[in-house]
């Protein structure tokens, strides 16, 4: 028998010449990465313990990062199309003759007709700088995915609470008690949730999770309320009635932080309908119970009442907002019972959870002793707070009630008290900001070669501010800002080329488009998206005439560009995760970060925002030239990260600013900046005071922080909104008040819509389809893939290379399938077939699927019959752009009313059961396209990283030890050490050389 | 055969794994992959990477899968599976060649690639299907507990533990010494009732698992159970109650 010789096996070697951080980009969290580097290449990619997103963690995708690096699918050179479109065909040019080709289709637009150029970005991170410009070109049409990702949840969140769930606020991770989660697909944001999940639940407080599928997330909650898709609201809403007959309700805090008191115009029929009151000054008035009459709600001194209708001294009746709020939910449509029905959650559920977040707020309250200053000067002695934490995301807002379904959320925060005070949702910097939001949209530009006045996104608040021409027709391509999704913020990305195509306002001549997936699972109604790209007229042009896209990797959408200007990856850039942008902030204080190049490409491809700038330089941009008609940033992307100043002494990046490089948020441009950042690890954060801590939106030491960084036009106190104004003025045009009106056809769902307080309504697809369709099909993102981009990397496709249709044992038997069976999902325009899998853990009246695993033949250096091109499929194919058509010919987006936010989530369908011939592979299967060959090879086998080979090292240490949750334990008693292994955010790792 | 150390080793290094926080995410598989590809046992191959069965060798694996009970009532549940360093290895005792050893230092169980043949008896010993072959290298491989880590004093000392374990996002992974009652690892499974997985093997695993804590979807117990009550059951609403009363800005 042979015995114990153990092989010598060394312990203790040189794994890495050199440490480079930089920030991940395999999904939208931006954690902070570490890569290790051996010989020149990386060796391995882990999480950065310093960064303040992720603190050491790093999910699936961030670990593959070296495969996505090392990607099949990357492109290598310019790209000019030479087969028609869609086929794949290209010839490869040098760069010079792509830029060359881009800036005369770009400066032909610009000279004709700047609207034009519909120039949309995907999945970027860099729209401060794409939207700038955008405006310089002098072409509203831009826009990024928010549009179909997540506009709902950040303009009814801006408009309501001056901050929003994903991703300008935050759950108090470290103090909650109570949970409730809504529609969390296990993304956005991807680290920082599952931190605070664990500490929440290791420290014993409750998650409750909303939806109707149990995976993920709602796997591990508490509680899993298998809610019906869409019905979030009305859910909301009942807790909300339950309150309030109760009186539970924070009426404290209504009175000091919103505008539960402000006084709204009662006035049926009238002009001012609906309006708060104001005084002369313009200032919004409260009824002051004490005095018995109106007062300005900027006096401190006011003494407020929350109810009861009024006459001012002028004659106008009034009525304070609360009163709207408690009138709406208290109706019996919003009872627990009534609410039953509809979500499929029992009414003794919806009591508990009432009386459980009543509770918990109320009882349970949070005490610390911090002393801060209100914004009338008011210092108390204590911050309190009511430990009842939410967090809401694409189950909310891929609804076409989605706007109002988040505001309902919103409202329910706020009966609780529960924004930005310890224990519950708080704000992260630069957020709050005036609520309503801002800036507006920019009007087009005055003429060709002439930029725009402003930005092209923003925030509008009356019908003055929409972009459209006289007679009402829209002014945007996507038809944004237009009376059809009059605060579509983030625009409609996913109309524009069904727009362009249709010639719906107008024709455009060039399509510019970066890192989006259009041609496949960003579209609705793929079928017809590839017709929009490929569709020509009577004289054989293409109805969109010039497509430029830019990206890295070799997807679905690329054949159908005319150039194609090949991207990095993200370990060979430069780039900048500002606050001007999509900021990194915790609640805790500001935070921004770059990315710098790891690695040098090994290919022939530029940074698309080096390409941008160059462009932008051709073009003669104002901006992007001094007079002389010279680049002003001749170092690109570099360049412009450490010197342009949007504002004077406001950047791309808000550390290191100044001479002397020690300003944080304002200061002079500091050449040195980019290595202070290195130095650092890549990012920079602040910590805010401790008095400004909580209550941000009211807290005097905040404000004068916030505006001194410039984040806020003034200090003046934010005000959070149960009642949106804004959206009044647009009801009150729809019923035919004031210069601007929408056109006939559009004025009733104006005026349905744009109630100022939130109300539920069925999304429209349940509505129109619910007896013929009587499934609700839904999508979720793998923790472990980011929408299309997981399937060319070699090891997460060994975790997902096919998806299936999960449904209900129950749902499968009523519609004559088996566990493992095929099945047509049937929509309204379409049918895609797909293999059933049964589970308990779905809502029976909902199907649901991994998003974007299905993948088109001859895309991302796949093989030919690789599983996701035969066995994986998308929703998006059965999935319609538009609305059923109206009377009139009228045709909407398949979007919410006001936002535009894509609407996903509101597909019906009904499952028929396959034939046994059409089992075993997915349709619609598309043709395949040409392909370049694979980058780097398809090799047989793969061995990613070379082994260990260099001798050496020192003495083996000790081995150390970790508490995954270490200090969740020992605040919990369990008697654990205080010191010693564990997540960095907690506390010190113990030293190594030191006593153990 | 070979035989397990005559004496107990001097340590058990093992993980407790928390499925009562475990998301199911693949970080730790991930991770793990990423780091093994080029430590201790690498390379860990990928098979058809970009073709229609993607495989390789992977040493820790995540099975999601569900509970449901006759009530009807079910739970998701994500299981992390990698070597659990058995005390009575059985993929220890069936190697032929002695290649298949547990460490005295520390209880880790390696396999030696230079005396592996790899006849796979070892993987149909071990009842836990933690053990993954290298047909390239014609030679088993398996988790090594990244003891090319734990003790490698060439790396900062956060990175001083399995790859696994620094990298969960949950913080569901713990590691350290099983076998010291007083250890934080031991004091934790003990709290939370951590337990051996497939005791009924006679394996005595080191690693242990936290078993998910129970549902809290009834109202909590000895409190004051009831919905809350309105205020003014005749119909007196919150409007009409509060149109005097005051409040401050």
């Amino acid at each position: 028998m042979p015995q114990g010789s153990e092989p010598d096996v060394p312990l203790s070697r040189p794994y890495a010449d050199e440490l480079r951080k930089t920030t991940c980009y395999m999904c939208a969290c931006r954690c902070g990465v570490r890569v290790h580097m051996k010989d020149g290449a990386i060796r391995y990619i882990d999480g950065d313990p310093d960064h303040p997103v992720n603190r050491g963690v790093l999910c699936a995708k961030g670990s593959a990062g070296l495969m996505q690096h090392l990607s099949p699918a990357r492109l290598t050179k310019p790209l000019k199309r030479v087969g028609p479109r869609g086929s794949g065909e290209f010839e490869e040019i040098e760069w010079e003759e792509a830029l060359a080709l881009a800036a005369e289709w770009l400066g032909e637009v610009r000279a004709r007709d700047p609207k034009r150029l519909a120039f949309f970005t995907g999945r970027d991170q860099s729209q401060s700088l794409t939207g700038w410009w955008a405006a310089k070109f002098g072409t509203q049409n831009f826009a990024a995915h928010g549009g179909f990702c997540s506009v709902n949840m950040a303009a009814a969140g801006l408009y309501s609470i001056a901050s929003s769930f994903w991703e300008f606020g935050e759950p108090d991770w470290e103090r909650a008690r109570y949970l409730l989660l809504f529609g969390v697909a296990e993304d956005h944001d991807s680290n920082p949730i599952k931190l605070g999940l664990g500490k929440m639940k290791t420290r014993g407080a409750k998650v409750v999770s909303v939806n109707p599928v149990r995976t993920g997330y709602s796997a591990i909650a508490d509680e899993w309320i298998g809610v019906r898709p869409g019905t979030d609201g009305l859910f909301a809403g009942a807790l909300i009635h339950e309150l309030l007959q109760a009186e539970r309700v924070d009426f404290d805090w209504l009175a000091a932080m919103t505008d539960a008191p402000f006084l709204v115009i009662r006035n049926p029929g009238g002009p001012d309908d609906g309006l708060y009151a104001r005084d002369a000054d313009g200032r919004e008035l409260v009824w002051d119970g004490a005095r018995g009459e109106a007062a300005s709600a900027a006096d401190p001194d006011a003494k407020p009442v929350l109810a009861g209708e009024r006459r001012l001294a002028d004659g106008r009746t009034v009525v304070p907002a609360f009163q709207l709020i408690a009138e709406r939910f208290l109706d019996p449509s919003y009872s627990a019972d009534a609410a039953a029905e509809k979500t499929g959650v029992p009414a003794a559920t919806v009591k508990r959870i009432a009386r459980e977040l009543a509770d918990v707020a109320f009882e349970q309250a949070i005490e610390l002793p911090i002393a801060w200053t209100d914004w009338a000067g008011r210092t108390r002695q204590t911050m309190r707070g009511r430990p009842v934490a939410m967090h809401a995301m694409r189950g909310i807002s891929a609804h076409s009630n989605g706007f109002h379904t988040c505001r309902i959320l919103h409202v329910l925060q706020m009966m609780l008290g529960a924004i930005d005070g310890p224990g519950s949702s708080r704000h992260k910097p630069p957020f709050p900001r005036p609520c309503p939001p801002g800036p507006k949209p920019a009007q087009p530009a005055e003429g060709p070669d002439l930029p725009l006045a402003g930005m092209p996104l923003g925030f509008p608040t009356g019908p003055e501010d929409l972009l459209v021409a006289p007679d009402g027709t829209p002014q945007r391509i996507d038809k944004a800002y237009s009376w059809e999704h009059p605060i579509a913020a983030h625009g409609l990305m996913h109309m524009v080329l069904h727009n362009a195509w249709a010639g719906d306002p107008y024709e455009i001549d060039v399509l510019f488009m970066y890192m989006a997936n259009m041609g496949w699972n960003s579209a609705m109604n793929v079928p017809a998206t590839l017709k929009y790209l490929t569709d020509v007229d009577e004289d054989g042009a293409y109805k969109i005439p010039k497509i430029i896209y830019s990206d890295a990797y070799y997807s679905e959408t690329v054949p159908y560009a005319d150039l194609v200007l090949p991207d990095t990856t993200y370990l060979e850039r430069w780039d900048c995760i500002s606050l001007l942008d999509r900021p990194i902030s915790s609640a805790d204080g500001p935070a921004d970060s770059i990315r710098r190049p790891v690695v040098a490409p090994d290919r022939d491809v530029r940074p698309f925002q080096d390409v941008l700038i160059e462009l932008g330089a051709r073009l003669n941009l104002p901006g992007f030239v001094n007079e002389a008609g010279e680049p002003l940033y001749p170092g690109l992307y570099k360049d412009y990260i450490a010197n342009h100043e949007r504002a004077p002494g406001i950047g791309p990046l808000a550390g290191w600013r100044g001479e002397g490089g020690n300003q944080g948020g304002r200061g002079a441009a500091n050449p040195e900046q980019l290595e202070r950042y290195v130095e650092n690890g890549g990012f920079w954060h602040e910590r805010l005071p401790d008095a400004a801590l909580f209550h941000k939106h009211a807290n005097r030491a905040y404000l004068d922080y916030a505006h001194d960084k410039g984040w806020i036009p003034s200090n003046d106190r934010i005000v959070l909104r149960l009642y949106v104004e804004a959206m009044q003025k647009f009801r009150l045009a729809a019923q035919g008040h004031g210069a601007l009106q929408p056109p006939e056809a559009h004025r009733r769902r104006v005026e349905t819509y744009f109630d100022p307080v939130p109300f539920w309504y069925a999304p429209f697809e349940s509505a129109a389809f619910a007896d013929e369709y009587p499934i609700a099909a839904i999508t979720q993102r793998p923790m472990h893939m980011y929408h299309s981009w997981g399937s060319q990397n070699a090891w997460l496709r060994q975790i997902t290379a096919r998806n299936q249709l999960y449904v209900h044992p129950d749902t499968a038997a009523d519609a004559g399938v088996r566990n493992g069976g095929w099945v047509w999902i049937v929509s309204p325009i379409a049918r895609v077939k797909a293999q059933v899998r049964c589970m308990h853990g779905v809502e029976p009246g909902t199907v649901w699927t991994w998003n974007a695993i299905g993948k088109r033949k001859g895309a991302w250096g796949l093989a030919e019959g690789a599983p996701e091109t035969t066995k994986g499929f998308l929703l998006n194919h059965v999935i319609n752009d538009l609305l059923p058509v109206r009377d009139g010919g009228l045709k909407y987006a398949n979007a919410d009313p006001v936002t535009g936010q894509a609407a996903w989530y509101d597909l019906r369908v009904r499952l028929e059961p396959c034939a046994p011939h059409e089992a075993g592979e997915t349709e619609p299967m598309f043709e395949r396209f040409a392909a370049p060959p694979p980058t780097g090879g398809r090799p047989d086998v793969l061995r990613a990283v070379g082994p260990l080979t260099a001798p050496g090292g020192g003495a083996p240490a000790a081995s150390a030890n970790w508490i995954g949750q270490r200090a969740a334990y020992v605040e919990g008693g369990l008697g654990l050490a205080a010191a010693g292994g564990g997540r960095r955010v907690d506390e010190p790792l113990e030293d190594p050389e030191g006593e153990r | 055969m070979t035989a397990l150390p005559a004496a107990a080793p001097e340590k058990k290094l093992g993980l407790v794994i928390d499925l009562d926080i475990c998301v199911g995410c693949h970080a730790c598989a991930v991770n793990c992959k990423e780091w093994n590809a080029g430590g201790h046992s690498a390379p860990l191959p990928d098979h058809d990477p970009y073709g229609l069965d993607p495989t390789g060798v992977w040493f820790n694996r995540i099975h999601s899968f569900e509970v449901v009970e006759e009530t009807g009532a079910g739970r998701t549940v994500h299981f992390p599976k990698s070597c659990l360093h058995c005390e009575d290895a059985p993929c220890v005792t069936v190697c032929p060649t002695g290649a298949s050893y547990k460490r005295t230092a520390d209880g880790i169980v390696l396999v030696n690639p230079d005396t592996c043949i790899g006849c796979k008896l070892c993987s149909w010993a071990c009842p836990y299907g933690a053990r993954e072959y290298d047909e390239d290298a014609g030679v088993m491989k398996k988790c090594t507990l990244c003891v090319d880590r734990i003790y490698n004093s060439d790396l900062p000392p956060d990175m001083r533990v399995p790859a696994c374990v620094s990298t969960c996002p949950a913080g569901a992974r713990s590691f350290g010494d099983l076998g010291d009652p007083d250890s934080d690892v031991s004091k934790l499974a003990a709290a939370r009732d951590g337990y051996d997985l497939m005791p009924e093997q006679g394996c005595r695993p080191t690693n242990k698992y936290l078993p998910p804590r129970a549902r809290r979807t009834q109202p909590d117990q000895g409190g004051d159970e009831a919905p809350l009550t309105p205020v003014a059951p005749d119909g007196a609403g919150v409007v009409a109650r509060w149109v005097d009363r005051i409040l401050s800005l």
